[in-house]
This record gives C-alpha cells, structure tokens and sequence, in this order.
C-alpha cells in the first residue's frame, strides 16, 4: 500500500536521492539504507529531490535529523530541493527550514555545493 | 472495513506500519466523500496516521499479531477518528511539545507525533478506560 522507492544519481561529487511515493514509518527504513550506502561510499554531499514525493510523515522527517550532523562533520550536507507544497508545510510547520537548506529546485541545490 | 452505521465507518487492522497506507486511504476516502477541503483532509490523514504508528510502535512495541480499530465519525460540523487499542497505555498530558528550535539543535529524532497531531486538529483527548482499553479522538471542525 505505502508505496515509495528512491533512485541515486550522481553529478560530479553531489548525490542526487529522487524519492517517489509516500514516505511514512513504513517506508523511512528504505530511505535511511539509501542514506547509510552513500556514508559507507564516504559520499556525504546529498541532494534529495523530492518532486515525485506525494506524502510525508514525522518518521520520514526523522531519517534526515538521523544523517545530518554526519553529512555535516564530513564537510557535506543534505539539502533538500523540489517539494510540492503539502510536503513543505510539514517541514515548515516543525520549524525544520532552520536546519535545513531547501531549494525550488535540484540544480539550485546542486549548484549551491558547486559554487 | 464496512459501514456499521449512518456516518460511521469502522476498520480493524493488524498492527503493522505496513497497514499505514491502507489506513490513510480509508481516512482520506470519507473525507473525501464529507465533501471536506484537500487541505484539511491532509492534515486529518497525517494526524491519523502519526496516531497510528504510536499505537504501532509504543502500544504494541510491534507486535503484528496484535490489532486496532479506526472508528471514523462524521457529522455536520465534525470529522472525528477514534482509535481503539488494547496495548500499553500512556498519559499524553505529561507529554509537553518539544521546544523546535532547540529539538532541531540537538539533532533530535523520533517524538514528533503528538505534537502534531496537536498542531493539525482541533482537538486530541486520550482515555484509559476499564479492561484496558485506550481510545484517542482526534477531533477537525469542518464546519
């Protein structure tokens, strides 16, 4: 039922994460494998596109709270591009935009680790 | 998953964060059907589901073999959403909102769902009733 799958790509040193679907308490441990593969890579500069993301909930939040200071300490990040408006409401709601750098779009935040 | 009484819908499903979807689809679709605005049913469909993966994980400890009910109550002025468990109880009073800024400081995770269920509806009241029984209603005004 809880549908959501990710798909990674890469753009010179930036990892580009595309989540599709609903991403709940179910589906979050799916996310934080994609996460975890990219720290055992040693790839800490994440975008994750959030376009094709349909629903949210406190546990999808959580997976990103869970990697930051990692990203963070190895001189990378997790920056958030692309959120249709329901989604941002729950990030905005929680107060999240104060941790978090989100963009319109992928290239923004792309191009944010670039130059 | 059937319609027990005028304006009262009722499903009783394993407890699973894989039932998640099923349960969302089942608010959102009498919601829908109460003719409510997207916006609003949104925030009814994350508070239930917030509601639900507490029960999931805090209730049950994730135990699948365990299972609770989804009452929804409509009417002309009320969306309601009871939720049925028998599982461990608690008493949300003593829980207080975290303060965000210093929750995101201190790279917190998990223990965001009461605070929002409090954010999204217009009332959330817990029971503890006899033969352990815990009921949440989760009350939005959609009139």
């Amino acid at each position: 039922m809880a549908e959501f799958s990710t798909k990674h790509r890469e753009d010179g040193e930036v990892n580009i994460i595309e989540l599709n679907g609903y991403l709940d308490a179910h589906t979050a441990q799916h996310l934080e494998h994609a996460i975890s593969d990219l720290i055992t890579k040693n790839k800490y500069k994440v975008v994750v596109n959030f376009e094709q993301l349909k629903y949210i909930s406190s546990a999808g939040l959580g997976v990103f709270m869970a990697f930051i200071e990692t990203m963070r300490t190895n001189s990378g990040d997790i920056k958030l591009a692309a959120m249709q408006p329901s989604v941002y409401n729950i990030f905005d709601l929680l107060g999240f935009p104060l941790l978090y750098e989100i963009f319109p779009t992928e290239t923004e935040a792309v191009n944010k680790f670039k130059y | 998953m059937n319609k027990t009484a005028k304006n009262i819908f009722e499903m009783k499903v394993k407890s699973s964060t894989e039932n998640l979807g099923s349960i969302r689809e089942f608010v959102e679709e009498k919601a829908m059907q109460s003719g409510i605005d997207k916006s609003i049913i949104d925030k009814i469909v994350l508070a239930v589901d917030e509601a639900c993966t507490n029960i999931i994980k805090h209730a049950y400890n994730y135990d699948e073999t365990t299972e609770f009910t989804v009452r929804v109550l409509i009417s002309k002025t009320e969306f309601k959403v009871l939720l049925i468990d028998h599982g461990k109880s608690f008493d949300p009073n003593q829980i207080a909102d975290p303060d965000m800024p210093t929750y995101l400081k201190q790279r917190r995770v998990g223990g965001l769902g009461l605070h929002l269920m409090r954010h999204l509806m217009d009332n959330v009241e817990y029971h503890n009733l006899e033969g352990n029984v815990n009921q949440l209603i989760l009350t939005k005004k959609i009139a």
